[in-house]
C-alpha cells in the first residue's frame, strides 16, 4: 500500500501539467503512423534533462502509455498500425470505421485500453516480486517454444483458409531472414542496399496494410467519387461504458493475455494483441464475425496491448534488465538522473518510483477520457473521399516509413512489399499472418541458435528442448492450439457439407 | 557531351559552395548514426555527451541521434561507409573494437580506413560477471571449473565480433582453456539476463552494466579485462592481477567519426571543438552519474588508437 501514500506527488500543478502534455502529446505521437512507442518515448529524453527525475519520469510513463492506445487511431480510421503492438485492432476496428461505426471502434478501444491499462499497473503495483522471478523464467528453449505456440495462431488469423494464412506467415518468416543474421551475423538474400539491414517492421507493417487499401483506393478510380456517402454514426460514450463491460469475455481474456504475454522480456509486446485476439476469437461463440467488424475483436485486442504495459515494466524495475526496447530508453531517463533501478530504486528513492508508476495509473484514465473526447471528431476522418484518403494516407505511409530511421531504403521496402500485399490479398492472403511471420521469425530463430549452442556445451538439444515444466507446459498449448484449429476446419467443413446436401435435397423436390 | 559538361558545373558549383560553407560550419543541426538501438548503453553516452552541442562556445547547432541497429553494428557502420554523406553534417559513433573486428574478419563494406576518427569519449571495459548466488568467486575458480569440464562453461556476451567475444577469446588463450561463449542477439542487456537467470554459468558484459546490476545485488563481478582497475569498481581485480597474460584489447572505445572524404576544414574543426564538448562539466556529472565511464582522446591519440588496436585484433582472430 506504499503506493498509496505518493499519490499526492502526482496532482502537484507541475507534475500534473507534465502529465497532461504526456498524455496528450503521447496520444498524438502514437497517432501518427511510423511513431512507435519506443520512438515517442526516445524522442522526449532530451526534455527530462532539465526536469527533476520523478517529473522526467512522470512524462515518460505517461507518453509511454498513451501513444500504445493512440497508436489504435490510425489502426481504425487509416488501417496503417503504428506498431506491432496494433495490429490486431486494424482487422476488426477498421472494418467497423467503414461500415461508419469510427466512433464506436474509438470509443471500445479507448475503453479496454484504459481497463487493460490499470489492471497492467495494478500487477506492477502489488505483485512485481513474483512477476520478476516469471519473467526470469524464461530462458531460450521457452521463448523458442513461445514463437512456436505464436506460430499455430498464423493459420487461424483473419484467413479465409488455414492453408492460405500458413503460406501467408512463411512468406513472412521468409522475409524476416533477410538482412544480417542476428547471431552470427551471417549476410543473407541481401540484393539491395535498402534490405542490407533485414527487414524493419515497422516500414512493412505500414506497407502491408496501408498500400493494398490505397490501390484500391485509386484502381476504384472516379466512379467511387459518387459512391455512397458515409454516414458517421454518432455513438454516445454511456453506450460504449455498457457494451465494453457487456462484453466481459473478450476484455478478460484480453486484459489477462496481455499482462501475462507482456511480461515476457523481448517477446511480449508484439504478439499480446495478437494473441489475445486469437484467442478471444477461439473461444467466442460468434467466431465468424470476428474480421468483419466485430467489436470484440476492438476490445480484445486494445486490452491486451495496454495491460503489456505495466508488466513490461517488471523486469527493468527489479532487475534492471530492460524487457522491451521502450523499457530500455526508459532505463536511459533513469540514469540520466544517476537513478539505477533495481532494489536501489524502491529502497532509495521511493518518492520517484511510486510517482512515476501512480502517474501511470493516473495516466491511463486520462488518456481514456481525452481518447473519448475526441473519438467522435476523429471518426469523421471516414466521410473524406477516397481520392483524397488515398493520397493522404499514401503520403502518411511514405513519412512513417522514412521516419523510423531516416532511410529511403524503408520506403522502397514499404512500397515493394505494399504493392505485393495487393496481389497477394486478390488471391484470399492477409497481411497478419504474414506479418506475424515477421516477427516472429527472428525470436524462434535466434533462440532457438542460442538454445542450441547452450545445450550442446552442457547437456543434448532433446533434454534441452523438450524436458522442464514450462517447455512441456509450452508444447502441449501448441499442440492444442493447433488441434483445436484443425478440429473447428473440419467441424465446419462437416457443418457445411451437411448444409449443401440439405439445400441439394431442397433443390430436387 | 552535354552530361559530362552538366556534371562537371555541377561539381564546379559544390566544390565553390562547399569552400564557403567550410567557413561557417555549421549552419544547420547535425545528424548522430548510433549503430545500437535506443536505450542500449552506446546511444544512451551518445545522448549525453552531444546534450551540450547547440551551446555557444561548441557547436552552436544540436546534434541529433540517429539510431540504425542491427547485427552487431553492422547494418550501422554499412551505411555510414556507403550511403552516409561526407558533408560534415553526418556523424557517425564508433564502437573499438567492434567495427575492426568485423572489417578483418569480412563480410563487411567498411575498415578503419573508410572513417575518420573525431574524438573518443568513453572506455567500458570488459568485466567477467556470474549470478550473486554462483560458487565462482575468482576468475581461478572459472579457469579450474572450465580445465575440468572442457567446453562445458557457458557463458553470455553482447555477440561475435563485438569486445565481449575479443575478451571471450583472449580469456581462452591466456587460460589455455575451452569456453563455450553463446552469444546474444540482444547485446548487452540480453546477455547480463542470461547470466541473473542462470541460463548460463557466467557472462562477460559492459563494466557500466556490469556495476547498476551489482548495486542491485544480482550479480558478483569476478575481474576487468584492462590493464588497470576501474574507478567504479576499485576492489575489482584485473584478469593480469589474477595471472592471466590479457591486455586491453577488448576495452569498448566509444566516439565519433566521419566518413572518409569529409573536407579537412570540418574534420579540424571538429577535432577541435568536440573534446571540448566532451569536457563540459555536466556531461561529466550526467556520465558519471549513469554509471559511465568517461575517457576524452583527441584524433590524433585516436587514429594511433586504432592502428595499435588493428594489429593486436589482426593476431587474435588469425587464430579462428
Amino acid at each position: 500500500m506504499e503506493f498509496l501514500a505518493y499519490f499526492g506527488d502526482v496532482f502537484t500543478p507541475i507534475n500534473f501539467g507534465l502529465l497532461l502534455i504526456g498524455t496528450i502529446g503521447g496520444l498524438i505521437l502514437g497517432a501518427t503512423p511510423g511513431l512507435s512507442p519506443t520512438m515517442a518515448v526516445a524522442l522526449l529524453i532530451p526534455f527530462t534533462f532539465k526536469l527533476e527525475p520523478a517529473q522526467g519520469l512522470i512524462l515518460l510513463g505517461a507518453a509511454y502509455t498513451s501513444t500504445v492506445a493512440g497508436g489504435a487511431v490510425s489502426a481504425i480510421l487509416l488501417k496503417i498500425p503504428g506498431a506491432p503492438a496494433n495490429i490486431a485492432t486494424t482487422l476488426d476496428g477498421h472494418a467497423m470505421a467503414k461500415k461508419g461505426q469510427g466512433a464506436r471502434a474509438l470509443q471500445l478501444s479507448f475503453l479496454a485500453s484504459a481497463v487493460g491499462g490499470v489492471f497492467g499497473v495494478l500487477l506492477l503495483i502489488f505483485l512485481t516480486p513474483v512477476l520478476a522471478q516469471w519473467a526470469l523464467a524464461f530462458g531460450p528453449s521457452h521463448l523458442f517454444w513461445l514463437a512456436i505456440l505464436g506460430v499455430t495462431v498464423i493459420g487461424s488469423l483473419d484467413s479465409s483458409s488455414v492453408v492460405k494464412g500458413l503460406l501467408s506467415g512463411c512468406i513472412g518468416l521468409w522475409l524476416a531472414t533477410v538482412g544480417f543474421d542476428d547471431i552470427m551475423g551471417a549476410q543473407r538474400f541481401i540484393f539491395h542496399d535498402a534490405v542490407s539491414g533485414g527487414i524493419n517492421v515497422i516500414p512493412a507493417l505500414i506497407g502491408l496494410f496501408a498500400i493494398p487499401q490505397v490501390i484500391s483506393m485509386f484502381a476504384g478510380g472516379r466512379r467511387s467519387l459518387d459512391a455512397e456517402i458515409l454516414t458517421v454514426e454518432r455513438h454516445p460514450i454511456s453506450k460504449a461504458f455498457s457494451e465494453v463491460f457487456s462484453r466481459l469475455r473478450a476484455l478478460s481474456i484480453g486484459t489477462v493475455t496481455g499482462s501475462i504475454i507482456g511480461l515476457i522480456p523481448g517477446v511480449g509486446g508484439q504478439i499480446a494483441g495478437l494473441v489475445a485476439y486469437d484467442q478471444s476469437k477461439k473461444m467466442s461463440p460468434e467466431r465468424d464475425k470476428f474480421g468483419t467488424g466485430h467489436p470484440e475483436g476492438v476490445i480484445a485486442a486494445e486490452s491486451a496491448n495496454n495491460a503489456m504495459v505495466g508488466p513490461s515494466l517488471v523486469p527493468l524495475l527489479t532487475l534492471s534488465i530492460p524487457g522491451s526496447p521502450t523499457a530500455a530508453v526508459l532505463l536511459g531517463g533513469l540514469l540520466i538522473h544517476g537513478i539505477f533501478p533495481g532494489s536501489d530504486l524502491f529502497d532509495n528513492h521511493p518518492d520517484v518510483a511510486w510517482t512515476f508508476i501512480n502517474s501511470m495509473l493516473i495516466g491511463q484514465i486520462l488518456m481514456c477520457i481525452f481518447g473519448l473526447y475526441v473519438a467522435g471528431l476523429a471518426a469523421r476522418v471516414a466521410q473524406v473521399p477516397n481520392a483524397i484518403m488515398a493520397a493522404v494516407v499514401l503520403g502518411l505511409a511514405v513519412f512513417g516509413s522514412y521516419s523510423v530511421q531516416h532511410s529511403m531504403g524503408d520506403v522502397y521496402v514499404m512500397a515493394a512489399l505494399g504493392t505485393g500485399m495487393y496481389f497477394l490479398e486478390r488471391f484470399g492472403f492477409s497481411a497478419a499472418p504474414l506479418v506475424l511471420g515477421l516477427i516472429l521469425g527472428p525470436i524462434a530463430e535466434a533462440n532457438f541458435v542460442q538454445g542450441s549452442m547452450i545445450a550442446n556445451a552442457t547437456s543434448s538439444i532433446g533434454s534441452y528442448f523438450f524436458t522442464g515444466p514450462l517447455n512441456i507446459a509450452l508444447i502441449a498449448v501448441a499442440v492444442a492450439s493447433i488441434g483445436y484449429s484443425v478440429w473447428l476446419e473440419l467441424r465446419q467443413r462437416r457443418h457445411t457439407a451437411k448444409e449443401e446436401a440439405v439445400a441439394k435435397k431442397g433443390a430436387i423436390s | 557531351m552535354k552530361k559530362l559538361t552538366a556534371s562537371a558545373a555541377i561539381a564546379l558549383a559544390a566544390l565553390a559552395g562547399s569552400a564557403l560553407a567550410d567557413e561557417n560550419y555549421p549552419e544547420r543541426p547535425i545528424m548522430l548514426m548510433v549503430s545500437y538501438g535506443a536505450g542500449g548503453a552506446t546511444d544512451f553516452q551518445a545522448r549525453i555527451v552531444t546534450m551540450t552541442a547547440g551551446n555557444e562556445d561548441a557547436l552552436g547547432m544540436p546534434i541529433a541521434i540517429i539510431n540504425k541497429p542491427g547485427a552487431g553494428g553492422r547494418v550501422g557502420w554499412n551505411w555510414f561507409a556507403g550511403q552516409a554523406e561526407s558533408d560534415g553534417y553526418t556523424l557517425g559513433a564508433y564502437n573499438i573494437p567492434h567495427f575492426i573486428a568485423q572489417s578483418i574478419e569480412g563480410g563487411v563494406s567498411y575498415s578503419a580506413d573508410s572513417f575518420e576518427p573525431i574524438a573518443n569519449w568513453g572506455a567500458d571495459p570488459a568485466v567477467f560477471v556470474v549470478a550473486a548466488d554462483s560458487e565462482f568467486n575468482s576468475m581461478n575458480d572459472v579457469v579450474d571449473y572450465a580445465a575440468a569440464n572442457p567446453g562445458k562453461l557457458t557463458f553470455s556476451g553482447a555477440g561475435l565480433f563485438v569486445g565481449h567475444h575479443i575478451a571471450a577469446l583472449q580469456l581462452e588463450k591466456a587460460a589455455g582453456v575451452k569456453l563455450a561463449y553463446i552469444p546474444n542477439n540482444q547485446g548487452g542487456a540480453g546477455a547480463m539476463k542470461a547470466v541473473i537467470a542462470g541460463e548460463v554459468l557466467g557472462g562477460v558484459n559492459n563494466l557500466s552494466d556490469a556495476f547498476r546490476a551489482r548495486e542491485a545485488g544480482n550479480v558478483k563481478i569476478l575481474g576487468v579485462f584492462d590493464l588497470e582497475r576501474n574507478d567504479f569498481l576499485p576492489d575489482v581485480p584485473t584478469l593480469k592481477e589474477q595471472g592471466f597474460d590479457i591486455d586491453n584489447s577488448s576495452v569498448n572505445f566509444r566516439g565519433v567519426m566521419v566518413p572518409k572524404g569529409t573536407p579537412q576544414p570540418i574534420i579540424d574543426k571538429l577535432a577541435e571543438v568536440v573534446p571540448t564538448m566532451f569536457a563540459n562539466g555536466r556531461v561529466a556529472s550526467k556520465m558519471k552519474a549513469g554509471g559511465s565511464p568517461m575517457h576524452i582522446m583527441t584524433r590524433d591519440e585516436v587514429i594511433e588508437m586504432w592502428k595499435a588496436r588493428e594489429v593486436a585484433l589482426k593476431e587474435l582472430l588469425a587464430g579462428l
